[in-house]
């Protein structure tokens, strides 16, 4: 048995969040009905000439500079020959020799480690339409509304060593492309979409084994698991002296394994040519300057920040980074409460939890800076239990009413008043001689039990502090 | 050299159907453009600018601005058959 060296490079399409599509003005929308967004020129009619999208050209650059690219001065779009149903001009218009954006990198926090994974291209395209199968009719439907939805194509190099890599490497620039606000990077909408590249080869090789494509992989534990299953594969292959056919492969989400699609033939003669319909373009230097300048603090450098500036733990930090939102919500409450820790653990910890229950993104919350922070501060100053903290923000993102206004409704101020607490501190002791008895011989760590009890009674609204004390002083006389 | 062999793979790629005799004069045709453009490949441009177009055109652009769209009845009424709204083309995949 050998060991080999997994070697693994990634193909991302993202889908633009223009208002429009690439070549004309039909909306750039998802989820309308079938060919409700076509136009004379992206249904490819005879006599229409495309216009490019200012916008898709500015995203694309901005992609570029996110992932430290060159950019091409000078751009221009190809012809990509091919027939199938969903091509409604039997040619793609893409980049092929003059991609916007060559030769960058991607950090990716590796088990703790930061690694630049190389960017090998970035190239803008449009995407084809859609095709329904079905089976019943023994027909195929096609949908052309996705026709000239503005894609950028990212290509990495081959410098990814395992499927967590592969993972971490997705996670990372989905993250850093929805701080740049051009996709909204949701594969479940296509709008993120992956193919894998992978070879094995002898660890201390320098040539690559031949390669197989891996495609529709529909989430990121997908890409994991089908490279997962990929590996293996190819290993028994090479192990047992057999050669890995160079191939497409499809995979089959439901058995879990990856299938060889049967190959299109010749599918790859893809006959570039220069696009006659759209003259060139060139970017000047300014333009690009200009861009990188606007470009917003990115995920990494934010993580880095939050813990210098606010004392934030590594792991507190990159918690509070994994939603744009959210991060620059918890800067806000900073203005005006400066406990940075405090508003973390609210955020990263209730908050979150809420979110995830009601299943929606901070935005939909509606949750007002204010609002939230005056509840902290009704915990922080023992107004109210942290238990009830929660109960009352769960309201809060219901009826988005003011934390006091839901606290005197609600009654659920704790009680800290001495007096009110004296009844019901007397009664837990009659009813549990035996644990008094216990706390009396010294096992003061059965007082825990009472303090339980007495927060029942008063339906968790006592302040355990005040509650503690009562009863030392009662039981004990302390 | 182009043979048939060439052409009728052209061909395939195009979806176009050529008969026999077609394919073999199209063979010429293709020949003959071919030896025009070893012609052009030996003509001095050492002066010339290289292009990607033909026009001294660059930066036409459009704005970001939503036109309407055209009626799914008016898209539909374009198909050779339809079904539900969509254009219905022989099944591509099992
Ligand atoms: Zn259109």
């Amino acid at each position: 048995m050998k060991n080999y060296e997994t070697v693994i490079g990634l193909e991302v399409h993202l889908q633009l969040n223009t208002k429009t599509k690439i070549f004309c003005g039909c909306a750039n929308t998802f989820g309308q009905n079938a060919n409700t967004l076509t136009c004379p020129i992206c249904l490819g009619l005879p006599g229409t000439l495309p216009v490019f999208n200012k916008e898709v050209l500015k995203n694309g650059i901005r992609v570029g500079l996110a992932l430290n690219c060159k950019i091409n001065s000078f751009v221009k779009f190809d012809r990509k020959n091919y027939y199938y149903p969903d091509l409604p001009k039997a040619y793609q218009i893409s980049q092929y020799d003059f991609p916007i954006a060559k030769d960058g990198y991607l950090p990716v926090q590796i088990d703790g480690q930061l690694k630049n994974i190389g960017i090998t291209r970035a190239h803008m395209e449009e995407d084809a339409g859609k095709l329904i199968h079905d089976s019943e009719i023994k027909a195929s439907l096609v949908d052309y509304n996705r026709t000239g939805t503005p894609l950028v194509e990212i290509v990495s190099e081959p410098d990814i060593r395992s499927p967590q890599e592969a993972y971490d490497y997705l996670t990372s620039l989905k993250l850093l492309m929805q701080y740049l606000d051009v996709s909204d990077c949701d594969m479940e909408k296509g709008s993120l979409r992956c193919d894998a590249n992978i070879s094995l080869r002898k660890e201390g090789a320098k040539e690559f084994g031949t390669k197989a494509e891996v495609k529709n992989l529909n989430s990121f534990k997908a890409v994991k698991s089908a490279l997962e299953f990929e590996v293996g594969r190819q290993k028994k292959l090479l192990d047992s002296g057999e050669r890995v056919v160079q191939e497409t492969r499809l995979w089959d989400e439901a058995k879990q394994i990856t299938l060889s699609m049967r190959s299109k033939e010749e599918a790859h003669d893809y006959r570039y040519f220069p696009e006659p319909d759209l003259v060139p373009f060139t970017v000047d230097q300014k333009v690009i300057d200009a861009a990188r300048k606007a470009l917003p603090e990115f995920p990494l450098a934010k993580s880095g920040r939050f813990i210098k500036e606010y004392g934030l733990s590594e792991y507190d930090a990159d918690v509070l980074i994994q939603d744009k939102n959210l991060s620059q919500f918890f800067e806000d409450c900073i203005v005006n409460y400066n406990e940075p820790k405090k508003i973390c653990n609210w955020i990263s910890g209730a908050l979150k939890q809420e979110l995830n229950a009601k299943k929606i993104n901070f935005p939909e919350a509606k949750l007002s800076v204010d609002h939230f922070i005056s509840l902290i501060q009704k915990v922080d100053d023992g107004t109210v239990s942290n238990l009830a903290g929660k109960d009352v923000l769960k309201i809060m993102l219901d009826t988005h009413k003011d934390p006091n206004a839901i606290i005197s409704n609600k009654g659920l101020a704790q009680v800290s008043d001495e007096g009110a607490l004296e009844n019901i501190i007397a009664e837990v002791v009659s009813e549990n001689p035996q644990i008094v008895e216990q706390i009396k011989l010294g096992k003061e760590s059965a007082i825990g039990f009472l303090v339980g009890q007495s927060m029942r009674k008063t339906q968790g609204k006592a302040n355990p502090k005040i509650i503690n004390q009562m009863l030392k002083r009662r039981i004990l006389d302390v | 050299m182009i043979t048939k062999k060439d052409v009728q793979y052209i061909a395939h790629l195009s979806r176009i159907h050529l008969a026999e005799n077609e394919a073999e004069s199209l063979t010429k045709n293709l020949e003959g453009i071919l030896t025009y453009i070893e012609k052009l490949k030996k003509l001095d441009v050492a002066d010339v600018k290289p292009t990607s177009h033909v026009l001294p055109l660059e930066n036409v652009f459009r704005e970001d601005v939503v036109r309407e769209s055209l009626s799914q009845n008016d898209v539909m009424n374009m198909a050779v058959e339809k079904n539900k709204g969509s254009f219905k083309v022989p099944q591509v995949i099992e």
